[in-house]
């Protein structure tokens, strides 16, 4: 949004109309335009040459007379001022207030996922004000805002104020909430899309239903990104419940330039299979030369580093090429974006914390490494290039493998098509709940079925039960337990007249300082050190970003692995930092960092899915790709769109069965849990799985194809639904994720505090593993509510069973096995996988025994 | 990774030295039971460390409502390994509550849970940091310090001479790591000379033996960290530990 070089105010880049001369302007103001627009808004679109565009017209008319409204456009369609006309005119209209008037609250809030982005806004938004002279204020309020300039701001608001969802929680958790909002007129909400599927998207709605009842005649204005269901972002921005208000408006502005996208053509081979794209390195490399800024999107950091070193390899002429992801030092990541803001670079190697809002200088060539996952998320990061848009983006896309090279061609098509695979809005969170629940309670004594209404006015809530808004009442008071021990320590306590309040001061602090739904993983900063010849360690040294404490639990000493652009060696962990040093060497133990790799969307399977079963398709794809599958439909077969492939067949001494699935990793990696117990059951001798974005594969000690084919193993059977029942709670019980997503449950619903950096030390903070007490609630009450706030948050997210629950309907009755006598096309990436990564498994005590034996070996020996 | 805490320890595996490890501390023979308790059958003496009773509610007097079931988890193994070697004499080394208020508010029926375990024994409160005071209203006798058939019984291990000292307050755990995959547990550590307890409360946790808390206080090349394992300990050298 931002295009400094050019001088042009954001929201109006790419502007082509043609010009009304100055004069007609003036006299003829009677039109549509001046309708709308007051006079100075008039006279500076003049003066600037421009003139607003029809959406940003129509938007405005339609939230003038009343309607909450959705705006949907791609980027450089000016969605922002669309966002802000409706206040700004009001505003101007209104005119300044006169010095000691009554308190007036605030006239529009405006609410952004992200902390930087309502720093740009600011800037943005106060130069048109300035040149025309508007009595306007206009103010930003984050976590870096100022104690002084905060409580300032409660006294004497602002007309406009820019904030996140979490200061809007805090804002409402406070007495004086009510006298702040309820002059409000307009919410505005940037980035809707990517807001409402999240946690914070959920705690807003809760605070926008609160908000509601304060204002009743505020007016919410969403701003989004082409989304796949519209509808869903229309009820989202409107009160829900019993009589649920008329959806927003909307206005769709579609066009633009159709981008340019190619695959990567390469002399090289296409690997079968790992996610790197290290091979194509050389012709990234020549695109680079050829263009001004290439922005070159990566899925996980762990490709940003490699790619960022293989380029530096090969980067003869030494061309300014900068790494940005999100576990690098913020000092750092603010010097990158600087240098891109001021065209200072030739390319950066960035993850998805560029997905959003900030933009970026002259980008003018997309490269998207590795499968882009979904088809939407491809036509966002193609967004960044070329913010004008009546010109067409340019992207190059460059899959890692085989079947990424399908992926990128159906990715491809998609966008051309214009097909959105967004996820749905989802399920209000019950952790996120309990956190608004007390933050009411802190605001104000509640009535409960007064909250139950205004709770389930907000869209995510819409369905929540009054038995669930109990229970969760209940957990906020004293826990929640059965065994009712904590009737004394209850933080919310109920009065007389019914109504619910605080405890004490303490506990409204206490919400304070752990409000939010962002968990962050336990990371250490990183801090480079030197190493002398004797191999002691300095100390000090630069910080280079901050890595998740459980990959450097697995570094002994003297491993090396790639972070900050550089390969560094582990020295060890001192206090809450981890030491590296140099380790002048270019083959690093790499990390498998766990998060960052974005599942297969469920459009995007089914449209590979759809190419296999089609050869007509297949003119498309490079010749290497199209030989695989003419010898993979001669060996074994290629499955129909809607039908399960099995494989099976012997190598080694092991017998593998691939399930060619097409549903994306967590969903495989569940059903390779579920599968191998059932396997075990029924003597097939599991030995392990790997799973992948497209097929599962198992392999053990039984001929499993013979086992199929003599009918002691019945296809059907093994992948019925109901696989979804017992055996899938046995196994959830002991599952690492669900303990991870215990965690964050326990976090944000507030049965546990923040660790809060730097507190450790002063000994005020106190840490319990929430790993002990997930195995005593289990053990004790596995039906409390927050153990069932974490299932439901594991069956949709890291585990996915949703949509392994849709996969095992729909290959009903479409079951085809073909028991090969050896490993077909189709299977070999898979099989390169094995052994890359470590095999999911619970043979805990078995790696202790190992350890153990080598004791006794020493001891023997 | 995986941590399985103490809370995950098999209790139906009866029988003395199922899975124990026997070893010598400071010449006095001491079974290590992968519960987590250390039993002296010389003297019928079994110790067990940093019980951090009533944590739960002691975090709930704070705002936190951890489970209000971590008291009788704990007591229910610790009837377990009492059932499992009969002792003459229990000692619990300190850290026996996990706050001053704990054993005062301590529920009736987990009182009379631990005034039936003692029946018939003797039961001594070693005082930890936590709970300096002593107990109130159970069985036993409250004191800093222990010395019984040639050992010393102390919360916290002591800087200067470690001789045939069986102390706590650490709450020792170590990590292995074979193909991969790394394994990390509570657990009893011992050079022969000195040895500390792992912490038997169900929501204890653990801190690492090359954390610097432990410096000093063993002789490495002679330590040994006996991990509990499932239903067995699981003995391995400080050098092939990691962390």
């Amino acid at each position: 949004m931002i295009l400094p070089r050019r001088q042009a105010p954001f929201f109006f880049a790419g502007f082509r109309l043609s010009l009304r001369p100055v004069d007609i302007v003036e006299t003829q103001s009677s039109g549509r335009d001046a309708a709308l627009l007051p006079r100075p808004f008039l006279k500076w679109f003049v003066e600037k040459g421009w003139q607003p565009r029809a959406h940003q017209l129509e938007l405005l008319s339609r939230a003038t007379a009343g309607e909450n409204m959705l705006l949907i456009a791609p980027t450089g369609a000016g969605k922002t001022l669309a966002g802000f006309l409706p206040s700004l005119t009001d505003l101007t209209r209104r005119g300044k207030i006169p010095a000691g008037s009554a308190f007036v609250g605030i006239h529009t809030l405006y609410i952004s996922p992200l902390k930087a982005l309502t720093v740009d806004i600011e800037r943005n938004l106060m130069k048109p004000v300035t040149e025309m002279g508007l009595a306007v204020t206009i103010e930003n309020r984050t976590g870096d805002t100022p104690q002084a300039k905060r409580q300032r701001q409660k006294l004497s608001p602002p007309d406009i104020l820019l904030t996140t969802p979490e200061q809007v929680a805090l804002l409402l958790a406070n007495k004086e909430a009510e006298r702040f909002f309820r002059d409000l007129k307009y919410v505005v909400l940037d980035e809707l899309h990517s807001l409402v599927t999240s946690k914070r998207g959920h705690l807003l709605s809760l605070g926008l239903a609160r908000i509601r009842r304060y204002a009743p005649q505020v007016q919410t204005i969403g701003l989004s990104a082409t989304v796949a269901d519209p509808m869903d972002l229309q009820r989202w921005l409107v009160p829900q419940g019993e009589h649920p208000a008329s959806p927003a408006g909307l206005v769709h502005v579609t066009g633009g330039a159709a981008p340019n996208i190619t695959i990567m053509k390469t002399e090289d081979r296409i690997p079968w299979s790992g996610h790197v794209s290290t091979y194509a390195m050389p012709e990234v490399y020549e695109e680079i030369k050829r263009h001004r800024t290439t922005l070159i999107f990566v899925n996980t950091r762990f490709q940003a580093e490699l790619l960022f070193q293989t380029l530096w390899t090969i980067n003869d002429d030494n061309l300014p090429i900068a790494l940005h992801h999100g576990s690098l030092d913020a000092g750092q990541r603010r010097k990158v974006e600087a240098a891109m803001a001021a065209n200072r670079l030739r390319a950066v190697v960035a993850t998805s914390t560029l997905d959003m809002g900030i933009d970026w200088g002259d980008v003018d060539l997309v490269v998207h490494v590795g499968a882009p996952k979904g088809a939407s998320r491809l036509a966002q990061r193609i967004g960044r290039s070329n913010h004008r848009m009546d010109e067409p983006s340019k992207a190059i896309l460059v899959p890692a493998n085989r079947f990424e090279v399908m992926e990128c061609q159906a990715a491809l098509d998609a966008n051309y098509l214009g097909a959105q695979d967004t996820p749905p809005v989802g399920e209000g969170a019950l952790d996120v709940l309990a956190q608004h629940v007390l933050g009411m309670a802190c605001a104000d004594p509640f009535d409960p079925v007064e909250l139950y209404d205004e709770i389930t006015s907000a869209f995510p809530y819409a369905n929540l039960s009054w038995e669930m808004f109990e229970r969760i009442v209940d957990f906020v008071a004293t826990g929640g337990y059965a065994l009712r021990s904590y009737e004394r320590y209850a933080k919310i306590r109920r009065m007389k007249d019914g109504r619910w309040r605080v405890s004490n001061p303490q506990v409204a602090q206490q919400y304070r300082l752990n409000l939010g739904t962002i968990v962050e993983a336990t990371e250490l900063n990183v801090r480079l050190v030197k190493r002398n010849a004797k191999g002691t360690i300095g100390r000090g040294g630069m910080s280079l970003g901050k890595v998740e404490e459980y990959f450097l639990e697995q570094l002994v000493q003297g491993d090396t692995f790639l972070f900050a652009g550089k390969v560094l060696r582990f020295e060890g962990i001192r206090e809450n930092e981890c030491l590296v040093s140099n380790a002048f060497s270019l083959d690093p133990k790499i990390p498998a960092y766990a998060g960052g790799k974005f599942p297969l969307t469920t459009y995007l399977a089914d449209q590979v899915r759809s190419m296999l079963a089609d050869p007509d398709h297949w003119s498309v794809l490079p010749d290497q790709v199209r030989d695989w599958l003419n010898i993979q439909r001669e060996r074994s077969m290629l499955p129909a769109r809607n039908e399960l492939l099995i494989e099976t067949f012997p190598r080694g001494k092991r017998f593998f069965m691939i399930a060619y699935c097409f549903e994306g990793r967590l969903a495989h990696q569940t059903l390779g849990m579920l599968l191998t117990r059932r396997l075990d059951r029924l003597g097939a001798h599991p030995l392990g799985f790997v799973a992948t974005d497209y097929s599962l594969a198992v392999w053990g000690l039984s001929d499993m194809g013979a086992m199929i084919g003599s009918g002691r193993l019945n296809l059907s059977d093994l992948f019925d639904e109901d696989m979804l029942g017992d055996d899938l709670e046995a196994w959830l019980d002991e599952s690492y994720m669900l303990k991870r997503t215990f965690r964050n449950c326990a976090v944000i619903s507030g049965l546990i505090e923040r660790r809060h950096p730097g507190k450790e030390k002063t000994g005020r903070q106190v840490t319990v593993s929430t790993d002990l007490i997930y195995d005593v609630l289990r053990t004790h009450e596995p039906d409390h509510v927050l153990l069932e706030a974490t299932r439901r948050d594991a069956a949709s997210g890291l585990l996915d069973i949703g949509r392994l629950g849709d996969m095992l309907k729909r290959i009903k009755g479409h079951i085809t096995h073909r028991d090969l006598d050896r490993v077909s096309p189709l299977a070999v990436p898979i099989m390169l996988e094995i052994g890359k990564e470590p095999v999911p498994g619970e043979a805990h005590d078995a790696v202790l025994a190992e350890a153990a034996e080598e004791l006794i070996a020493e001891a023997m020996g | 990774m995986h941590r399985i805490g103490l809370a995950a320890r098999s209790t139906t595996l009866m029988g003395a030295a199922t899975g124990a490890e026997e070893i010598l501390v400071h010449g006095v023979v001491a079974v290590c039971d992968p519960m987590g308790s250390l039993y002296l059958p010389e003297t019928g003496l079994l110790v067990v460390s940093d019980l951090h009773l009533e944590k739960g509610a002691a975090f709930a007097r704070r705002g936190m409502m951890l489970p209000p079931y971590d008291t009788i988890a704990t007591l229910n193994i610790l009837s377990a390994v009492i059932t499992r070697y009969d002792p003459k004499v229990v000692v619990s080394l300190g850290d026996n509550f996990h706050d001053r208020k704990g054993s005062e508010h301590l529920p009736a029926d987990l009182r009379a849970l631990i005034s039936a375990m003692a029946c018939g024994r003797d039961w001594i409160w070693i005082n930890g940091n936590h709970d300096p005071d002593g107990t109130v209203d159970l069985p036993g006798a409250c004191t800093d310090e222990l010395f019984y058939g040639g050992l010393v019984f102390r919360h916290e291990p002591s800087l200067i001479s470690g001789k045939g000292e069986i102390a706590g307050h650490l709450h020792p755990a170590a990590t292995v790591r074979r193909r991969e995959k790394s394994v990390r547990r509570p657990c009893f550590a011992s050079d022969g000379n000195r040895l500390l307890m792992p912490a038997f409360g169900v929501l204890a946790g653990g801190l690492d033996l090359r954390h610097s808390a432990m410096r000093g206080l063993f002789d490495h090349e002679r330590l040994v960290a006996h991990l509990l394992g499932r239903d067995r300990i699981y003995s391995v050298r400080y050098g092939s530990l990691i962390g």
